[in-house]
């Protein structure tokens, strides 16, 4: 039986516990509404783009002479996992759910044969994969300084995704994010990016409006994928910040909620060892006036 | 001229214009084009330039962009760049000059003859835009 002071000391810790849980919820909260409206912000942008390369890619995929990115090189042996995660932890599930499905499909990928290589953008989900693939890591890309995101961050990433690409590093890259659907709701995503991968319709193409290029198709294809590498990137983190908060926000609203209920049992305890205490030094009064 | 053309000027983060305007002339790579209502359907890349907005009898606004691309359509235009800078904040901050010097700091460390020739056509652009500037 734990003494009164103790019981004191252990409502006043669990009592500072639940203030700065508190304090981090509304912080979280406060910036997530302003990372929600940058993902949002930033969307016309990519469908746009996504829009343009739709109805490019129709035209060019199958011909010959198709630029690398859009086409891939014809192999599948060296995957490149490019995988987004936070800088900071205490937001529940967020990390680890990311790094858990990295996880999963490196092991898959080494399991057939492949040789995978991985990027990290974020430090958390390097700190939790490179204990199993250290060796597979080429790079750690921190933002930790970084208060907004910015296009020029992501279009840093994405250069350095297609040198390697050109240089023959790998053939297929894959991006892990965690795709912002609400507060309570953050999906983990594997979205592959080189070679793009260009959804097309059936019977989307007869509809789609009949463009003329300047310059020709390839040209401009040749401009836009390196682009479109970096967009996707900068989309990836952009959803995660946003992840990241109403992860934060969600985990920590727990958190207070359960030091709530830790101090209300506590001081039940609290109080009823108090009055067995007063009790017992009555019966003890009560007793020795009787004995007289 | 009754109709109006609905233009867009995107960047990567956030829309930064859009409204419905009489004509914009645009940058293209292979030459400026102006855009108006009813235009045929285009995809275009961008050159370093300005792009020129018209709007009924306000003076015509210039935006400098950065590469990028435009997509005309009958009835819109959509110009994705990542970089816009309106003339007079150009202008102001000498951000110009710099990238002038860079270029030709580039130029003048060149190995190859592409890294050459990249250098060169960026020194040409950035001396139109400066002349360009010059005159608003």
């Amino acid at each position: 039986m734990a003494s009164l002071k103790d019981l004191r000391n252990r409502i006043d810790s669990v009592k500072n516990t639940q203030k700065i849980t508190k304090a981090m919820q509304m912080v979280a909260a406060a910036k997530l509404r302003r990372a929600q409206e940058a993902a949002e912000a930033a969307r016309p942008y990519s469908e746009r783009m996504e829009a343009v390369l739709t109805n490019l890619g129709a035209g060019m995929a199958g011909k010959p002479g198709a630029p690398e990115l859009l086409a891939g090189n014809g192999k599948d042996d060296t995957h490149l996992l490019v995988v987004a995660t936070g800088e900071r932890g205490l937001c529940g599930g967020f990390n680890s759910s990311i790094a858990r499905l990295a996880r999963g499909h490196a092991r898959g990928l080494i399991a057939d044969g492949k040789t995978v290589k991985m990027i990290f953008v974020g430090r958390k989900g390097h700190d939790v994969l490179k204990r199993e693939f250290g060796s597979h890591v080429i790079e750690l890309i921190e933002f930790g300084d970084v208060r907004n995101i910015e296009f020029s961050h992501a279009d840093g990433v994405g250069q350095k995704i297609i040198q390697l690409f050109e240089d023959g590093a790998f053939d297929v890259c894959t991006v892990f994010y965690s795709l912002f659907e609400s507060v309570m709701t953050q999906v983990p995503t594997v979205q592959q990016i080189i070679p793009a991968k260009i959804e097309v319709q059936e019977g989307a193409a007869a509809s789609a409006e009949v463009y003329d290029y300047e310059p020709d198709e390839t040209e401009i294809l040749n401009m836009l994928l390196p682009r479109n590498v970096s967009i996707q990137i900068f989309k990836a983190m952009l959803e995660n910040a946003a992840s990241e908060q109403g992860a934060r926000t969600t985990a920590m609203d727990n958190a207070t909620r359960n030091a709530g209920e830790m101090i209300d049992k506590l001081t039940i305890t609290y109080n009823r060892s108090r009055q067995a205490q007063i009790t017992t030094e009555l019966i003890e009064i009560i007793a020795g006036a009787e004995a007289l | 001229m009754a109709d109006k053309l609905h233009f867009s000027l995107v960047s990567p983060a956030r829309e930064l214009m859009s409204g419905d305007v009489d004509m914009v002339v645009v940058p293209g790579t292979e030459g400026d084009f102006g855009v108006l209502a009813q235009h045929a359907p285009v995809i275009a890349t961008l050159r370093p330039g300005f792009l020129t907005v018209h709007n009924g009898s306000e003076a015509p606004q210039k935006i400098f962009v950065y590469k990028g691309f435009a997509e005309v359509t009958p009835t819109s235009l959509s110009v994705l760049t990542e970089e816009a800078i309106p003339a007079e904040d150009l202008k102001a901050n000498g951000e110009l000059e710099k990238r002038l010097k860079d270029a030709q700091e580039d130029f003048s460390i060149a190995k190859t003859p592409e890294e050459r020739h990249a250098a060169e056509e960026e020194i040409g652009h950035m001396q139109a835009i400066k002349a360009a500037l010059a005159e608003v």
